[in-house]
């Protein structure tokens, strides 16, 4: 229940932000972070709880935005029943990527170079297809009504993606203290165990799979939304697919918080790095990220949240020490 | 003896050229320990590996429970009642103590409650409530010889397959564990046990099945088959029961 | 509809390309047959390979194919340090962290190379790069030529050393079983290092092959790269023959499914292609299975 409250007090504290005095800048770097906060969720699902990397995750990111864009600007489907039909697209992505690797029993390597494989072919896919406007991409129309899923000020986009955070928050929270959820990690831990203790690992991977694609696709499905614009690039570029396994693996795969946190602190230090260089300095921002991934990886594999409970357990431990000796 | 829990049927595995398991019959009765045993080497893991479904036989069937349950999934067969400990053992490593078993629990009951009194049960039966909330790559070998055993226990299962749960303790720890592995059988799961520990097998098997070359060449109670020439032979080499001398022919 | 002459065309390019394609594919299949792991960073060292040796050329004047001479024991150098400073120790021993690192390394380079030079196309143009043989159903550029020659050159090269020498040796052991060939007294981190210095040196030569016919930028290396997981699937990992048959084989697929589907939609053969074989025999043709 604590954790649960836990994650109330982070939303609630989160909320108040647009009602301080707060820049547009500072607003949509926020609501960035977010959107990237919530890809990374999605991938933390599968990745950090499932332990299965997933190296194209953009394929789910960009079937949300593209499904959300196409049925708005093609075929007039109100904007909130597109984006529904986007999460509801990316789960079905899950379902047939995962259905498909997992029974043929691909793990570790080849599980992400597949991954990485179906997200290069649906960029290339939606480079050429008509129904996406190929390489010109597809614009939604300006109509800044809440009916269209479009807000006049930032504060309310950053409430919208804030939401998404919150809910995708509290599935992860449900999932971890859920009996699927000690499965999912079982597996992660040692396939061949949890199957010796009646855990059906390729059932626990797809519906991993599936809640995974789903929780990006609403990223995807925002994007579209707040920038009223989608490409092949954009939509399935590697980008997306690193920064989505970057930021839980940052902020502490397996955790609750460890996306959000990622994605704050990975944004930040982009952000830092393009001010200090002076505006134009096209990737920098990623040599940092890549740095920075495998800096972790060498010296903080549970990332910032494992470092956090880590220092919690030193300050803990000293503490009672300290009354052990003056009690 | 009445219905057999587990009735293995001319089962045989080949890995290539090798037949690591040949033609092997035997029938497991409920509630009863029984013992595998044999030489390095001699195909018991991969029988373990079979009747678990972890390897398909080649040919022969295998019927649990009067169902034919042949080249079955492993967890379909856990969910049946078949469990399984690992030779080498399998913790949940990043997990504590009391998720590895919570993992098992999970099989039987659906709710987190529920789950965790049968973990806090099954550690207190074993030893191993003090260590609940530590992480299970702390703990001793002993301690996972235990832990490894409450896994497989949580999930409530008949038969129970115990893979050389006693190697690698001490005198003491052994001395500990039998008792317990004793209790599981007064408690109506079959137990078979693959041992090298003779203490252990003489004192708690009822029937002993001896493994060599893939082939069973002997079984019978415990003293049977240590007094059985072939079963010498198998361990110490052609002519031992000879050299040793007074030794019985089977 | 298309005649005879166009289709020979067409599988005879194919080969010329499918000879720098399994290069490529030499290289990451020798370091998963060793080390056990996909280097994601592959694609990013043959892009940084590509920007060495067009610098070679414009600023040093040096022709890339004497580049070779002079990347290959380079980029061995780096490969080795790589592995043996960098992902070894980052990798805790850990497959699936050695995966993360090798991607955070790929980003590295390659956003690296991109800040440095930008997104730019460049091209070199070699005096006698429209010089070739004319075989009369084909013409059989003098670049494309040469590059396949050497691709033979080096598998022979690298087949020899395996067989004949003891690092060679060693790495054959190390690849079997490596317990056993630490027990035995070989250095595994050593040998790692060597293999991916090897890999990393193959990537070199392609390079260098691949200048005088291609462009180069910060992405260039991806499209091979992709292409070069599909033949290693698709050989089957580890497998040197594997590589050399798959890189010819998915060179001609290309060039036929360019010539039948347009530029782009050739692309998506190989990668349907990539992703059925992992579905269906991910072992490969030749590869031990998985």
């Amino acid at each position: 229940m604590k954790e649960f409250g836990a994650v109330a007090i982070v939303i609630i504290a989160m909320a108040v932000v647009p009602l301080l005095a707060v820049s547009n800048v500072t607003l949509n770097f926020l609501i960035v972070a977010l959107m990237i906060a919530l890809a990374g969720q999605g991938w933390n699902v599968l990745g950090g709880y499932g332990g299965q990397y997933s190296f194209g995750h953009a394929a789910f990111f960009g079937t949300g935005a593209y499904v959300t864009a196409v049925l708005q600007a093609r075929y007039g489907v109100n904007a909130w029943i597109a984006f529904g039909l986007g999460i509801a697209a990316g789960a079905l992505i899950g379902a047939i990527v995962g259905g498909l690797t997992f029974r043929s029993g691909l793990r570790g390597s080849y599980f992400a170079l597949v991954t990485l494989a179906f997200a290069e072919v649906l960029r290339i896919l939606a480079s050429v297809a008509p129904i996406t406007g190929a390489g010109v991409g597809t614009l939604v129309k300006l109509d800044l009504r809440p009916a269209s899923l479009q807000f006049q000020s930032r504060a309310e986009f950053y409430w919208m993606i804030l939401a998404l955070v919150a809910i995708a928050l509290f599935v992860t929270q449900l999932i971890e203290r859920s009996r699927f959820g000690v499965w999912l990690v079982a597996v992660r831990e040692n396939e061949d165990a949890a199957a010796a203790l009646g855990v059906n690992a390729m059932a626990v991977k797809l519906i991993a799979m599936i809640i995974s694609g789903a929780i990006t696709a609403a990223a995807g499905c925002f994007y579209v939304q707040y920038f009223l614009f989608i490409d092949s690039g954009l939509a399935y570029g590697t980008w997306m697919s690193i920064e989505a396994l970057l930021t839980p693996i940052i902020g502490g795969v397996g955790t609750v918080f460890g996306p959000l946190l990622g994605a704050l602190v990975v944004r930040a230090l982009g952000q830092g790095a393009q001010l200090i260089a002076g505006g134009e300095a096209p990737g920098l921002d990623l040599v940092i990220y890549g740095c920075i991934l495998v800096l972790i990886i060498w010296f903080a594999p549970r990332g910032l949240m494992g470092g956090l409970s880590r220092l919690r357990n030193r300050l803990l431990f000293s503490a009672s020490a300290a009354e052990a000796r003056h009690g | 003896m009445a219905e057999p829990l587990l009735q293995v049927e001319r089962v045989s595995r080949r890995f290539g050229g090798l037949m690591a398991v040949n033609a092997v019959s035997l029938a497991i009765a409920e509630g009863r320990i029984t013992a595998l045993i044999g030489p390095n080497g001699a195909g018991k893991t991969t029988l373990f590996a079979l009747i678990s479904g972890f390897l398909k036989p080649s040919t022969g069937t295998i019927c649990y429970r009067r169902e034919d349950v042949t080249g079955e999934a492993p967890y379909r067969l856990a969910r049946r009642g078949i469990a399984r400990t690992f030779q080498i053992v399998q913790p949940f490593g990043g997990l504590t103590v009391r998720d590895n078993i919570l993992v098992g629990a999970y099989l039987r009951h659906t709710t987190r409650d529920r789950a965790q009194e049968v973990v806090e049960e099954i550690a207190g039966k074993l030893g191993l409530g003090p260590m609940l909330d530590r992480p299970a790559a702390t703990l001793t070998v002993a301690g996972r010889k235990r832990l490894e055993l409450a896994k497989a226990l949580a999930t409530e299962p008949k038969l129970l397959l115990l893979d050389e749960v006693l190697a690698g303790l001490n005198p003491s720890e052994i001395r500990d564990m039998m008792p317990v592995i004793r209790a599981l059988c007064q408690r109506g799961i079959a137990i078979v046990m693959i041992e090298h520990v003779m203490q252990a097998v003489m004192s708690l098997a009822e029937h002993v099945f001896v493994l060599a070359e893939g082939r069973i060449i002997s079984e019978g109670t415990p003293s049977q088959v240590a007094a059985d020439t072939a079963v010498v032979e198998a361990y110490l080499g052609h002519g031992a029961a000879a050299r040793l001398g007074g030794v019985h022919a089977h | 509809m298309l005649s005879p002459a166009i289709l020979t065309a067409a599988v005879v390019n194919g080969l010329l390309t499918g000879a720098v394609y399994a290069l490529i594919a030499l290289g990451l299949t020798l370091v998963y047959g060793v080390l056990h792991i996909i280097n994601f960073a592959h694609g990013a060292l043959l892009t940084a390979a590509m920007f060495a040796a067009y610098f070679a050329y414009r600023v040093l004047g040096i022709d890339p194919y004497f580049a070779v001479l002079l990347l290959a024991p380079a980029f061995f150098g780096i490969g080795y340090a790589l592995q043996r400073f960098v992902i070894g120790p980052a990798s805790h021993g850990d497959d699936r962290n050695m995966l993360l690192v090798t991607l955070g390394l790929a980003v590295v380079i390659e956003n690296a190379l991109l800040f440095a030079f930008r997104a730019d196309t460049r091209t070199i143009n070699l005096p006698y790069a429209l010089n070739g043989i004319d075989l009369g159903f084909a013409f059989l550029p003098l670049p494309r030529l040469i590059g396949f020659v050497t691709v033979f050159v080096v598998t022979l090269a690298l087949w020899l050393m395996m067989s004949a020498t003891d690092t060679g040796r060693a790495i054959r052991a190390v690849a079997k079983e490596k317990l056993g060939a630490e027990l035995a007294g070989i250095d595994v981190a050593h040998i790692y290092a060597v293999t991916f210095g090897l890999g990393t040196a193959c990537v070199a030569i392609a390079a260098c092959l691949l200048i005088p016919s291609y462009y180069v930028n910060p992405n260039a290396g991806n499209a091979f790269v992709l292409v070069a997981f599909t033949i290693v699937v698709l050989g089957g990992m580890g497998s040197v023959l594997g590589a050399l048959i798959g890189g010819l084989v998915i060179g001609v697929v290309e060039s036929l499914s360019s010539l039948f589907l347009g530029e782009s939609l050739g692309q998506i053969g190989i990668f349907l292609l990539f992703i059925a074989v992992l579905l269906v025999r991910p072992s490969g043709l030749f590869g031990a299975r998985a």
